[in-house]
């Protein structure tokens, strides 16, 4: 097979990139689920896409334990102690992330870690703490080798959360990804300015809407890998996505769209999750055999199937025959009217099916605006964003995120990238987020535009590492080579920078 | 109805007071400033027809003797601002109250309050006691960035509904005022203690030149003795930029050094000033 030896001599591919590459190989010479004629259709007209998730799934696509069970209980199978002191608890959580498999194979939930440690932390001093948080922050970076790697925090003024942001600051890494759980109403002020401060050097942490979620999800729901919304104990089984642009081309006009040919794609998308998570639960090991889900990490309830969306923004624009996305959807209330009602419809319709799973969420799927590949090009634009070069000034493209993130219950987010001024000044970021979560933002990113971490489309890249795919060499971070497709492909680090000067309005 | 001219509105400005605030700045201005950044915002529009010729975009026109500018159309290149003989613009909006609440509501969430700057926004006091009245009801601050050159004690109503002021002394001699602004600093140095006195001088601003550095030493210790420790002094670099020719002429066209800069922050350290911030 020519695809083997590729990967096996292809140079910028480390040792763990290329096992990986084989095993997505291998897996895909299984034909056990169906595909119907329709579905196979779709998926070669571009309109489907399984995000290379393979043909075999072995195992649900995002999986986000219960590392508080591990903590107080240990763990049977891993033969572990409940954890006594610091070191035994981060010890404890490196070797389970380990055994965490997901559609990466590397764990895309490291816990609410100030949550997990704050107890321990309170225990040793100072500088013990941040030696021991400084060394688990690096081993997390060097062996879990993938941006989708996702670690939260509470929210809480804790000394762990403190110790980390400080960390996170000086090691300027990409590895995890953070999310700080933020409510307006509860935050204190001062810790707040140091998560901006944090996000200004280095991408991170982003803010999860924590009211929103909560009324949702209940108290126990986590943001996994890009910005996923999913509960703990539980997680995502599947992810395909509609590709919207694609699927626009197929309709005579925006009512044609949202009548028939839209129901008929959900519908067919739908089927295919069934079929999928049929597979995960009943013909793999994984809700049989694992540990996981034997010593009560996980509860097969608690997982949902992910309905994904991509380029709301282009399929607007096609149906309404808008060329210029400068004048398009995010920039035009009838593109913007347009989008409300097909998301609407999507929201019904993914609402209306039912799971013979998924019994947490009433047996039924969630959306998800999913971030785009590097394939995608300019054709879609991640989930329901405005197409990066259109983005209008700040607070309208901040009040239009708001009118959509209701409907991406299992995670949508938006990205802005500020001037060098902006580090200087949390409070004046502070304000900004907070207003866009008062008004319905479900997730905030930001970042420096001159910073060499930066916020690719939901994952984290270092620019120094993308130059070194450029020069062919490997980069350790198997996410590098997709923020290099979405640079190349899609111009994601283009995106329009806040600046003082936004001109008259 | 009373309307007033704006120049310009910034949405999100994190440069004009604490946190993220609507600057809205206001044309016409009692002071000629050689380092003004914005001449244009100096005078109001003579409909001299000048601008109209020079517009690429042809977004100017002349229309029963008014220039009219077509928001649309123009694709911000000031060229018209480049050849104005007037130090003046013709691309002014006239807002009422009401306009102005409006395009405030829309982001008040995202704001800690509004900063009204100029051109001299106290030219327009009136107006502005009347946009307070309503922004306050938002329950959102209202800062006003002024030279100073209008009594704040003379507008009893406005010092009530207004948060705090920021405000600039450009030169603390009266002779070196003369020079730089065309105008008296009479008033302006009887601000500095007003405001103090009701207690609502947020700031001081100085723009320290490049080539001065006696004139600089005279209006920083000036300053100081007049000032509060406590209140923030804050120190700004002569910057070319934007700069007419006339001031370019008289102030240079370099940046003022940093040496300079830290000459006069350690002489304001000696003087107990605790609150000096260099932009």
């Amino acid at each position: 097979m020519k695809e083997v030896l590729d990967i096996i001599q292809n140079e910028t591919l480390t040792y763990s990139q290329q096992l990986l590459a084989l095993a997505r190989l291998a897996e895909n010479m299984d034909h056990t689920i169906e595909l119907s004629d329709e579905l196979i259709k779709a998926k070669e007209e571009g309109i489907i896409c399984d995000l290379g998730e393979g043909n075999a799934p072995y195992r649900p696509r995002y999986i986000c334990p219960s590392y508080k069970l591990l903590l107080e209980k240990g763990s049977k199978f891993l033969d572990l102690q409940p954890a006594k002191d610091l070191y035994e608890a981060l010890n404890n959580l490196l070797i389970m992330y380990r055994h965490v498999p997901s559609i990466t194979s590397y764990p895309v939930f490291l816990g609410t870690l100030d949550d997990l440690l704050e107890t321990y932390v309170q225990k040793v001093d100072y500088d013990s703490a941040y030696k021991a948080l400084k060394l688990f922050l690096l081993n997390i970076d060097r062996t879990l080798c993938d941006s989708f790697v996702h670690a939260n925090l509470s929210g809480r003024d804790t000394l762990t959360a403190r110790i980390i942001l400080k960390l996170t600051m000086e090691m300027q890494l990409a590895i995890p990804n953070l999310t700080v759980k933020y409510d307006p109403d509860k935050m204190d002020k001062d810790f707040m300015n140091l998560c901006i401060e944090c996000m200004m050097k280095t991408a991170k942490p982003s803010f999860a809407n924590d009211a929103m979620f909560r009324k949702e999800w209940g108290n126990n729901y986590v943001i996994a890998s890009c910005y996923n919304g999913l509960k703990e104990k539980g997680g995502g089984f599947t992810l395909p996505r509609l590709r919207m642009y694609e699927c626009s081309l197929k309709a005579k006009d925006a009512d044609d769209f949202i009548n028939n040919i839209l129901p008929y794609y959900a519908n067919l998308m739908l089927k295919m999750m069934d079929d999928r998570i049929e597979f995960i639960v009943e013909k793999s090991n994984f809700f049989k055999a694992n540990f996981l889900v034997k010593e009560g990490f996980v509860d097969l309830d608690n997982f949902t199937g992910m309905f994904g969306m991509v380029g709301l923004a282009e399929c607007c624009n096609n149906l309404l025959h808008i060329k210029d996305n400068t004048k398009g959807y995010g920039n035009n209330s009838e593109a913007d009217e347009l989008g409300v009602r097909i998301m609407e419809k999507l929201h019904a319709i993914v609402a209306a099916h039912k799971s013979k799973y998924c019994a947490s969420f009433n047996h039924e799927y969630r959306l998800h605006a999913q971030v785009g590949i590097d394939s995608d090009g300019r054709e879609n634009s991640p989930g329901a964003r405005i197409p990066v070069g259109a983005e209008p000034i700040m607070p309208q493209q901040i009040m239009h995120s708001c009118k959509f993130h209701k409907y991406f219950e299992t995670g949508i987010g938006d990205i802005f990238k500020f001037e060098e001024t902006w580090k200087d000044t949390p409070e004046a970021l502070a304000n900004i987020i907070e207003g866009a979560m008062k008004n319905g933002m479900r997730y905030f990113s930001g970042y420096l535009e001159n910073n060499d971490v930066v916020r690719v489309t939901g994952y984290l890249v270092k620019k120094s590492e993308l130059a070194k795919l450029d020069a062919k060499q490997q980069s350790l971070n198997n996410v590098s080579v997709f923020g290099q497709g979405a640079r190349d492909c899609g111009n994601a680090l283009d995106r329009r920078i806040v600046k003082n000067d936004e001109g008259t309005y | 109805m009373m309307k007033a001219p704006i120049n310009r509105i910034i949405p999100f400005s994190n440069v004009d007071g604490p946190g993220n605030r609507m600057a809205i700045f206001f044309q016409r201005c009692p002071f000629k400033c050689l380092y003004c950044h914005n001449p244009e915002t100096i005078n109001d529009c003579i409909n001299c027809g000048i601008c109209v010729d020079s517009c690429p975009a042809k977004a100017l026109m002349i229309e029963n003797g008014k220039v009219i500018w077509n928001k649309e159309k123009c694709v911000g290149c000031d060229q018209c601002i480049n050849v104005c003989p007037n130090l003046a613009s013709p691309k002014i909006t006239y807002y009422s109250v009401e306009q102005l609440v409006e395009k405030i509501k829309y982001v008040k969430d995202f704001i800690s309050g509004i900063t009204v700057s100029g051109g001299e926004c106290m030219e327009h006091a009136d107006f502005l006691c009347e946009l307070f009245k309503e922004v306050k009801k938002m329950g959102i601050t209202c800062f006003i960035d002024s030279n100073g050159f209008y009594e704040f004690k003379d507008y009893p109503e406005l010092c009530k509904f207004m948060d705090m002021v920021m405000l600039d002394v450009k030169a603390y001699d009266l002779n070196d005022h003369l020079s730089l602004c065309a105008q008296s600093n009479e008033h302006v140095l009887n601000n500095l203690k007003y405001l103090q006195d009701i207690g609502k001088l947020y700031e001081v601003r100085t723009v320290m030149l490049p080539n001065n550095p006696e004139l600089n030493e005279k209006t920083l210790r000036g300053v100081i003795d007049n000032l509060d420790p406590n209140i923030r002094y804050k120190l700004i670099k002569y910057r070319p930029f934007g700069v007419r020719k006339e001031g370019l002429t008289k102030l240079g066209d370099n940046i003022t050094a940093d040496e300079e800069i830290e000459r006069l922050v350690s002489i304001a350290k000696k003087l107990g000033h605790k609150n000096i911030v260099i932009i």
